[in-house]
């Protein structure tokens, strides 16, 4: 093996403030680097919780969650988000854009947030600029579309500027909570198949959300959160 | 962090209609605040320099702070007249340099006249001792001559030679003119910033002559005497408003007080400048405290329809705190941005709010020195102005914090995932 896994957790409990049962206990999971992993589970299974923990923004109750050998909780809170802005590329189920921004401004916003990122992007010989524009023309953006306000674009469109977000400046880890849910079956696999392409280019983990199986095919691991989760989901669909 | 900065400004940008509303209002706020303070200075400044070096102000009987006004300031009328023989006692008083005879009640256009003479333009002083300064031509010396302010030969054009006509009253519309009686414009005061400018200044016996066929205020019907005839009538004056004193020994001055206070002839009232101005500034200061609390009051009022607004949108605006804290954007960020925006659209008010002002000030300045004899003097702004915005914009940005906090406590709360 050699290599440290990009997420590692061991025995994690997560428990929402007030509530009595634990949403998440997670004995092992491990992700290595360059996996572009399906997650999958019912409405209320804990899915985006489990996305939080991996952001920093929730801390577990108990147990050790690392990512790339940093363990999160050993992290003050400004440092967990230092740490997020710098490895974790996030795409949510939609309104991902800031609606005062363009769309390039948009994508920006990674870089702004984190030096690392930037620096990243300047070693290739590229202003942040040049590679926001080479990520959305490879996903599909071009021409006047960049210069649109983000509220203008349709779905699909802002979906892809979302992933040119979390692509730029190659952070170590996508994470995709639900990207497509808000489009059409067509535009869905689209949007998957780029997205794969570009992760992979950047030799980036990605862990990708959803309940329709239909996009797992392009997955080379597909994985039920209720397999790696020891806790009885009280959710809707349990 | 400096990009919040930016992101303060866009989205403030985004939503400027609904915060342009409340900018408005607390522009409106700040230009009502520095102008109750501006107009305040520039009263005192206008007040306190329009007299110097005379000891007392002689009057009939009435309050001092009155006498002055009337007297000094132009402003208001003289309720009751001494007679000349009064001024007479003043004049030939053992302690007592010189008294200048002032009579007033009638205007031209608005602008007060002041019948006088040629004591005056010797004896007055103002501001820092200075005497009045002929711009152009020379002193009145026959009877239907004028010497004007600075500010009325401005404001109506008028040179060297102008014919002008005064108007019974102080009126700037009066229907009574001694319209028979022309004066001619002989000279030009240098400007002052003082009631000087606006005053149109003749002799005493002017003020008799085109009174000589007048009685109570209005022409005796049927009785007209021409102009080329009134050096044929006496026309030494018979009554003056008041008379300003320069006393040989400024040590005498509450002696000589005195004894005009119990003049046995005439009920007088003698008056020491500086002690009415300070009763003036008395009386006046309440009512400058009351508008100066009222008007911070109005930019509380600004104030807190900013901060309802900002907070009414955070409700919606929680998705693209989410999308933020995505980016790596750390709880203080959020507090800055949210803190930011409140402080940034306070600082514009406050800088529109003193151009609106700088706007105000010229286009109406002119106005307000003709009907209330205060000079405003335009500026951009003065440093006691630059501290009533210094706390405009302090209690600014303390009114943001509160959605700054409120955002900080949301953002905290909804992680990535907010609820709404
Ligand atoms: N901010 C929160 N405070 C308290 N409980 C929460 C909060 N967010 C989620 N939960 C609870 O945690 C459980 C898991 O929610 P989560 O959003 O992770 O599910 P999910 O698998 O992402 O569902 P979906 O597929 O609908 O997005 C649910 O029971 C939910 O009610
Ligand atoms: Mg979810």
């Amino acid at each position: 093996m050699g290599e440290l896994p990009v997420i590692r957790i061991r025995e994690l409990v997560f428990r929402w403030p007030g509530a009595t049962a634990a949403c998440l206990d997670i004995p092992a999971f491990e992700a290595p680097r360059g996996e572009h992993l399906f997650l999958y589970g019912p409405s209320g299974s804990g899915k985006s919780t489990l996305l939080g923990l991996l952001g920093g923004v929730l801390l577990p109750e108990h147990g050790a969650l690392a990512l790339l050998g940093t363990e999160l909780s050993g992290l003050a809170a400004p440092a967990r988000d230092r740490f997020r802005a710098d490895h974790v590329g996030y795409i949510f189920q939609q309104f991902n854009l800031i609606p005062y921004l363009g769309v390039v401004d948009n994508v920006l916003l990674a870089v702004r947030f984190s030096s690392r990122r930037r620096e990243r992007v300047m070693a290739r010989g590229a202003t942040p600029f040049d590679e926001a524009c080479r990520l959305l023309d490879r996903l599909g953006m071009t021409g006047d579309l960049l210069h649109r306000e983000a509220v203008r674009l349709s779905v699909g469109q802002q979906q892809r500027v979302a992933a040119a977000r979390a692509l730029i400046g190659g952070p170590e880890i996508i994470i995709a909570d639900e990207p497509t849910s808000a489009m059409d079956a067509g535009l869905q696999s689209v949007f998957v198949d780029l997205l794969l392409t570009e992760a992979a280019a950047a030799g980036a983990t990605v862990i990708f959300v959803s309940h329709d199986h239909r996009l797992a095919a392009g997955f080379p691991r597909q994985l039920a959160l209720a397999d790696i989760n020891r806790a009885i989901a009280v959710g809707e669909a349990a | 962090m400096s990009y919040a900065l930016t992101l303060a400004a866009r989205s403030a940008w985004n939503r400027r209609l609904t915060l342009g509303m409340t900018l408005i209002a607390f522009v409106l706020s700040v230009a009502l605040l520095v102008g109750i303070e501006r107009v305040r200075t520039d009263a005192r400044d206008t007040f306190s320099r329009s007299v110097s070096g005379t000891d007392l102000v002689v009057g009939a009987r009435a309050s001092a702070v009155q006498l002055m006004l009337y007297a000094v300031f132009r402003i208001g009328d003289a309720t009751n007249n001494m007679r000349w023989d009064s001024f007479r006692m003043l004049e030939n008083h053992p302690q007592v340099a010189w008294a200048v005879p002032l009579s007033l009640g009638d205007s031209h256009r608005g602008f007060p006249v002041l019948g006088t003479n040629a004591g005056y333009f010797e004896h007055f002083r103002y501001g820092e001792s200075r005497a009045l300064v002929l711009a152009a031509g020379r002193r009145n010396k026959a009877l239907f001559e004028a010497v004007i302010g600075a500010e009325v030969a401005e404001r109506l054009g008028y040179g060297e030679g102008a014919r002008i006509v005064l108007n019974h009253g102080a009126g700037e519309v009066s229907l009574a003119a001694h319209d028979d009686k022309p004066f001619a414009v002989v000279g030009i005061l240098e400007r002052t910033g003082t009631p000087v400018d606006r005053t149109v200044h003749v002799s005493l016996e002017a003020i008799e002559a085109i009174h000589l066929d007048w009685q109570g205020g209005a022409r005796i019907p049927g009785f007209s005497i021409p102009a080329e005839f009134v050096s044929k009538f006496n026309l030494a004056p018979k009554q003056v408003t008041a008379a300003l004193v320069g006393l040989k020994n400024r040590s005498a001055v509450f002696a000589v007080q005195r004894q005009v206070n119990g003049y046995p002839d005439e009920p007088l009232l003698a008056a020491l400048p500086g002690v009415a101005l300070d009763d003036l500034w008395q009386i006046v200061g309440v009512a400058e405290k009351t508008l100066l609390a009222i008007s911070a009051m109005v930019v509380a009022v600004g104030l807190t329809g900013l901060v309802a607004v900002i907070l009414a949108g955070l409700g919606e605006r929680r998705r693209e705190l989410a999308i933020l804290r995505a980016v790596g954007a750390r709880p203080r960020d959020i507090f800055a941005l949210l803190t930011l925006e409140g402080l940034f659209v306070t600082v514009l008010g406050a800088v529109l709010g003193l151009l609106m002002l700088a706007v105000a000030t010229v286009a109406l300045g002119p106005l307000v020195e003709l009907r209330y004899g205060v000079a405003i003097q335009p500026r951009v702004v003065s440093l006691e102005e630059l501290q009533w915005l210094g706390m405009v914009v302090g209690v600014g940005l303390a009114a943001s914090l509160v959605p700054g906090y409120r955002a900080y406590r949301l953002s905290l709360a909804d992680g990535l995932m907010p609820r709404t």
